[in-house]
């Protein structure tokens, strides 16, 4: 082991974090919001907006990560049609297609855990909501968002954990986040060991700062679950 | 040449001190290779190694009298996997250099490309001349590199990690913006998309790329450069403890490039010559 390798390569390192946490940060931002229209898709009654929700959520949870990327990355950018529309400025750069790779794909998961997390709301508060009188709208956003938000965040918190280490894959498409970096002075010193290990720590205090405001979060949305203990 | 000399009479002499006793070692080499490198070394469509490397690596074990095993490894890898012993040579051309000296062992080499450029026939750096093979430690590969410097200023350049050429990007023209591929048929996709200006590598793997080009659009331009940080010709990578298993490869690629296989072998994968000569 060297140590002074290490040590060294450990501010190169780190500059790639704000990468990987503008990666995460905006695909989970975006897909959030995919993942709650696609799961009000699901839930919405009206069989054709199901089936598109459905197909969806079977072809990015089905197809690896990976794929996606280079799907987007290398196989759009071969289209002509692709190259001269609109598009391309964003779809040109690397950090924008890993960004869309990512929201699609944690989209996919994300709408299966709010779907869920909706259909966990007991019956009985939809119910007594409903004797008070409340309306459709009134009784979403009063009652079922703030139970299903917490009944959804632990597995929520699980899914942008994921996210975190997958974004170690963006690497592969030119993009210098924690593990491109990695990657590279590897290619210069040879030390896998060393440096793999540098740059796992580093994603190992990320995901233990987001699991803890996870955590943070639980206990603040849950008090009345704390009192009692 | 006399490097040659030299190396074979270490060689001969690491033969001698280890010959007796050790000579049951090497029935079998075991062959790293990158597989994605053609005409190097490439993967056939029935996921079978092919190429100049196989080729020459069988015809060296023939004349080891060792029987040869070739082994398919990322680039990335590509010497962490020699150090753990997945296999005991690598064959991937991989330039010498100082560098990786300082962790491996090199054989003699058994061939030198320039490294070279390409670019869309549409860009402006098309219009760069090129030149004959220059050694960038001469005035004229200097101005070379100061032309070509002049020419890519304000333009991305795509490149093979672990390669000499992003060696020769950091070294000699820092201010280019890089793009780093983890293969160099990546690197040649998005030239084509124009998502970089122009790709830095082998002048042999680059041909394939403007060869299988259906458009015909990607065009070699500017330099052709060797030595210095591009390195002296690629050699079979092994680790520093198999002094006798060099002697054995060293022998045996004095022996091909001496009576013309190396030549041969080279024009019918490359199409020219990049044997070592004098």
């Amino acid at each position: 082991m060297n140590w002074t390798l290490m040590w060294d390569a450990l501010p190169r390192l780190a500059a790639g974090v704000p990468v990987t946490v503008q990666l995460v940060l905006f695909a989970e931002l975006a897909g959030v919001a995919l993942a709650t229209g696609m799961a009000l898709m699901r839930l919405s009654g009206n069989p054709v907006a199901d089936w598109i929700a459905r197909s969806y959520v079977f072809v990015f949870r089905g197809t690896p990560l990976l794929v996606q990327i280079f799907l987007i990355y290398y196989g759009l950018g071969q289209f002509g049609g692709v190259r001269e529309s609109v598009l391309w400025p964003v779809l040109r750069e690397p950090y924008w297609c890993a960004i869309l790779a990512m929201t699609l794909n944690t989209a996919a998961y994300g709408s299966e855990i709010i779907r869920g997390a909706i259909q966990a709301v007991p019956h009985g508060q939809i119910e007594a909501a409903r004797a008070c009188g409340m309306g459709r709208f009134l009784l979403f956003r009063r009652i079922i968002v703030p139970i299903a938000v917490r009944q959804a965040l632990p597995a929520y918190g699980n899914e942008v954990i994921l996210m975190i280490k997958a974004s170690s894959l963006a690497s592969t498409i030119t993009l210098l986040e924690v593990t491109g970096i990695a990657r590279r002075i590897i290619a210069q010193t040879f030390a896998v060991f060393e440096i793999f290990i540098v740059a796992g720590a580093i994603y190992l205090v990320l995901n233990f700062a987001l699991a803890w405001a996870v955590r943070a979060t639980e206990r603040r949305l849950t008090p009345y679950a704390r009192a009692r203990v | 040449m006399k490097k040659v000399i030299a190396a074979l009479a270490v060689g001969a002499a690491v033969a001698l001190a280890f010959g007796g006793a050790e000579a049951k070692d090497w029935k079998k080499v075991r062959i790293g290779t990158e597989g994605a490198y053609a005409p190097w070394n490439v993967t056939d469509a029935s996921g079978k190694l092919v190429g100049f490397e196989i080729d020459l690596g069988n015809d060296l074990c023939k004349r080891m009298k060792v029987q040869c095993e070739f082994v398919a490894q990322d680039w990335d890898g590509i010497i962490p996997a020699l150090q753990q012993g997945k296999y005991d040579a690598i064959m991937s051309a991989m330039t010498i250099t100082d560098e990786r000296k300082q962790i491996l062992d090199f054989t003699v080499p058994y061939g030198n490309d320039p490294s070279s450029l390409i670019t869309d026939k549409k860009s402006p750096l098309a219009s760069l001349a090129k030149t004959d093979i220059l050694d960038i430690q001469t005035p004229a590969g200097k101005k070379a590199i100061d032309d070509l410097a002049k020419a890519l200023a304000g333009k991305t350049v795509g490149v093979q990690t672990s390669t000499t050429q992003l060696a020769f990007l950091e070294k000699h023209l820092p201010k280019i913006a890089v793009r780093t591929y983890d293969k160099i048929d990546n690197a040649g996709i998005d030239l084509g998309a124009g998502r970089v200006d122009a790709v830095i590598g082998d002048r042999s793997v680059l041909e394939p790329i403007i060869k299988e080009d259906k458009g015909g659009n990607i065009v070699m331009f500017g330099p052709n450069l060797v030595r210095g940080v591009l390195g002296e010709g690629m050699g079979l990578g092994l680790r520093k403890q198999d002094a006798d298993l060099k002697a054995m490869f060293d022998k045996a690629i004095a022996e091909a490039t001496k009576d013309g296989t190396v030549s041969k072998l080279s024009k019918q994968h490359f199409g020219y010559d990049i044997s070592i000569k004098k």
